[in-house]
């Protein structure tokens, strides 16, 4: 089951790119493939039983993409989910992220890779609730030991690009949750790594909010950055522009071309 | 760089843990009392050890010490209270001691005796000592005025005085009084000096405590007699005793308890009733010794179990932050901090607990032992040995109970942890 997604990319000049200020590896071009999963299988065991989550799935996913995967629950979409933000490994099958196999990396290795090539945008925001949401932005660039100052002007910019620029000082607790979820969306952004990965993010707010983080979201898109967003909301789904259906551990069908 | 990053860590630290400032405080509690309580055990053993060896070492390392001693009264002995009771060393013992072991060098007798004392206007109670010239060479003690009993005094018409300090506070001597007569009994004696006495106090006598001037052990005999009338729980006992104490001095350290031995075994014979004790310094000076290490772990390992108990509050607290902060540590895990990070967090802020509370109580600790002096009398000495194990100690107990808690956070599976409620 395999299917090749093409694309022709969008044609924005990814502002980012000027946030790559610490001159990061190389970037891929637009529409070179950052996601390529190869007969990917994941099997847990549950008592005396293989659950089968998700059975030699292949695809590949290129930069400046927006993706929705969809599903029913148990048919696959968050062991993807967790398998694509290397937060699993597969049981067999290989993956590549953005030139590096990480189908055998080490806790370690993963972590850096989640650290320098992924943002994760959870359902429930998942801040930090006795940090800042300055501090809540730095993290990542604290775990890749920014200096302060430079990681102080880079979580100030990121913020404004969320529109939070005058939250800064604020903890969590004090935020709506739309702002809290563009707070969890800055710091996703803050090391700009190649892509996002959205777990249900509208799914704790409500339809409007809901409507502005996907605006957000979008206009990420625009501007380069490459989107996977899980979802079971057709609305929500809609907004990016291809669609893979999953059922059973295997991809139904692909709708759109991301 | 790497400096700059500890301060960020544990600024960040700080701040988590003044999240719950209640709980980190309590927390922080168990440690310093811990400590405190280390460091005051140790400075009462110190204060106390210190006391007792500087007592024994007074009594002099190469010294023997021979008491008589009342002996227990039999039972039909009751009833009976006015037999005069006659025990302790005699005038033999001494003369035998002196002549007749190789590695004495020379022996000091000691006769107690209670007397009014008169000078001028002024009358007191003394407690004089009948001796010899060899009790000062035995006892040495800085000369304030004057001399100490010489030879030539120890003839029984010799009615010298020589007065310690405290002798002659109570009777208002000076360095003036030399060369006059003070009245001790029914008889008149020169003062010849006066001598500095070392402050004693508890169980352990040295020589010249409770002395107030000494007299030549001749004119002793024979002023005051060997009767001696004894006031005991409204009763009035008489007693004979010839001498009340022999100090023995042995030229070498190496034979005074072989020596010990032979007058002990000497005395034995003379002295079937057991009237007589024997101390050699030396011996109780390795006892003590001995003891005093024995007593010092045990107070400190009592005081280490409070450390211990303080160090578990840690756990406990740091386990039961893990778990509310599982989400955290998923969300840390899922940006991409590895293993070693969370378990470096969860350090820092358990370092910090352990290391403030030692902090505090590094600085309560002596306070403690100074209370402990005031309130009990036992001299208190906080040894730096003491301070320097309590850092160690409470940087350990950070080390060693927040260990686990923050493997167990760096363990946690980041899916899980994310999941969780």
């Amino acid at each position: 089951m395999t299917s090749q997604l093409t694309d022709a990319g969008p044609a924005t000049a990814p502002a980012a790119e000027a946030y790559a200020a610490g001159g990061d590896d190389e970037r891929p071009p637009i529409g070179a493939p950052v996601v390529v999963l190869e007969d990917v299988h994941k099997h847990y065991p549950m008592g005396d039983q293989v659950v089968r989550a998700l059975n030699g799935v292949s695809l590949e996913l290129r930069r400046g993409q927006f993706w929705a995967i969809m599903g029913p629950s148990g048919s696959g979409k968050s062991t993807m989910l967790n398998l694509l933000g290397c937060l699993d490994r597969p049981t067999s099958g290989r993956y590549v992220l953005n030139n590096h196999d990480v189908s055998d990396m080490s806790d370690d290795e993963l972590s850096d890779i989640r650290l320098r090539e992924l943002g994760f945008i959870f359902q429930s925001f998942n801040l930090i609730p006795q940090l800042t949401v300055r501090e809540n932005i730095e993290l990542p660039l604290y775990y890749q030991g920014w200096p302060a100052a430079a990681s102080l002007q880079r979580a100030t910019e990121t913020a404004e690009r969320v529109g939070l620029g005058d939250r800064l000082g604020h903890r969590p607790a004090e935020l709506s949750g739309g702002q809290q979820q563009r707070v969890a969306v800055a710091r996703a952004l803050a090391s700009d790594p190649q892509v996002l990965l959205a777990d249900e993010p509208t799914g704790n707010l409500d339809t409007s909010t809901g409507q502005m983080i996907m605006k957000l979201l979008s206009d990420l898109n625009g501007q380069g950055k490459t989107i996977i967003l899980v979802t079971h909301e057709a609305e929500i789904a809609a907004w990016a522009r291809g669609r893979i259906h999953m059922r059973d551990g295997g991809i139904e069908r692909i709708e759109g071309d991301g | 760089m790497a400096l700059m990053k500890i301060v960020r860590d544990v600024k960040l630290g700080a701040k988590t843990l003044l999240l719950h400032k209640l709980r980190s405080m309590l927390t922080m509690l168990g440690v310093v009392f811990g400590v405190a309580s280390v460091i005051a055990m140790l400075a009462v053993g110190e204060g106390a050890s210190r006391e007792a060896l500087d007592r024994i070492r007074m009594l002099g390392s190469d010294n023997i010490m021979l008491h008589s001693v009342k002996p227990t009264e039999q039972p039909e002995d009751r009833g009976q209270r006015q037999r005069i009771l006659s025990y302790g060393l005699h005038y033999e013992d001494e003369r035998r001691i002196r002549e007749h072991f190789e590695h004495v060098v020379r022996t000091a007798p000691v006769k107690e005796i209670r007397q009014d004392a008169r000078l001028g206007e002024r009358s007191h109670e003394l407690r004089v000592i009948g001796t010899t010239w060899a009790w000062f060479a035995l006892v040495p003690r800085p000369v304030i005025a004057g001399r100490v009993l010489a030879e030539r005094d120890m003839d029984q018409t010799s009615n010298v005085v020589v007065l310690t300090e405290h002798g002659a506070r109570r009777l208002l001597a000076t360095e003036q009084t030399i060369g006059n007569r003070i009245r001790i009994g029914d008889g008149y004696y020169e003062v010849i000096g006066i001598v500095q006495n070392e402050e004693a106090s508890g169980e352990t006598q040295i020589p010249d405590s409770r002395v107030d001037a000494y007299i030549p052990l001749p004119v002793a005999r024979e002023r005051f007699t060997d009767f001696h009338v004894r006031r005991s729980a409204g009763s009035m006992e008489r007693e004979r005793v010839e001498l009340h104490r022999i100090i023995v001095q042995v030229n070498d350290n190496e034979h005074v308890e072989s020596t010990a031995a032979a007058i002990e075994r000497m005395l034995a014979n003379n002295h079937p009733n057991g009237d007589y004790s024997i101390q050699v310094p030396l011996q109780l000076l390795r006892q003590a010794e001995e003891q005093q290490r024995i007593w010092n772990w045990t107070l400190a390992s009592v005081a280490g179990i409070s450390l211990l108990v303080g160090g578990i509050g840690i756990m406990n607290i740091m386990l039961a932050s893990v778990t509310e902060r599982t989400r955290e540590i998923g969300v840390r895990r899922a940006i991409g901090a590895k293993k070693r990070q969370i378990v470096s967090q969860f350090l820092i802020e358990t370092l910090l607990l352990a290391g403030l509370g030692g902090l505090v109580g590094i600085a309560v600790g002596p306070l403690l032992a100074d209370r402990i002096e005031s309130l009990s009398g036992i001299p208190t000495i906080v040894p730096t040995y003491a301070i320097l194990l309590s850092v160690g100690i409470s940087v350990t107990v950070g080390v060693a109970f927040g260990l686990y808690p923050a493997a167990r956070a760096a363990n946690l599976d980041p899916i899980v942890a994310l999941r969780h409620e």
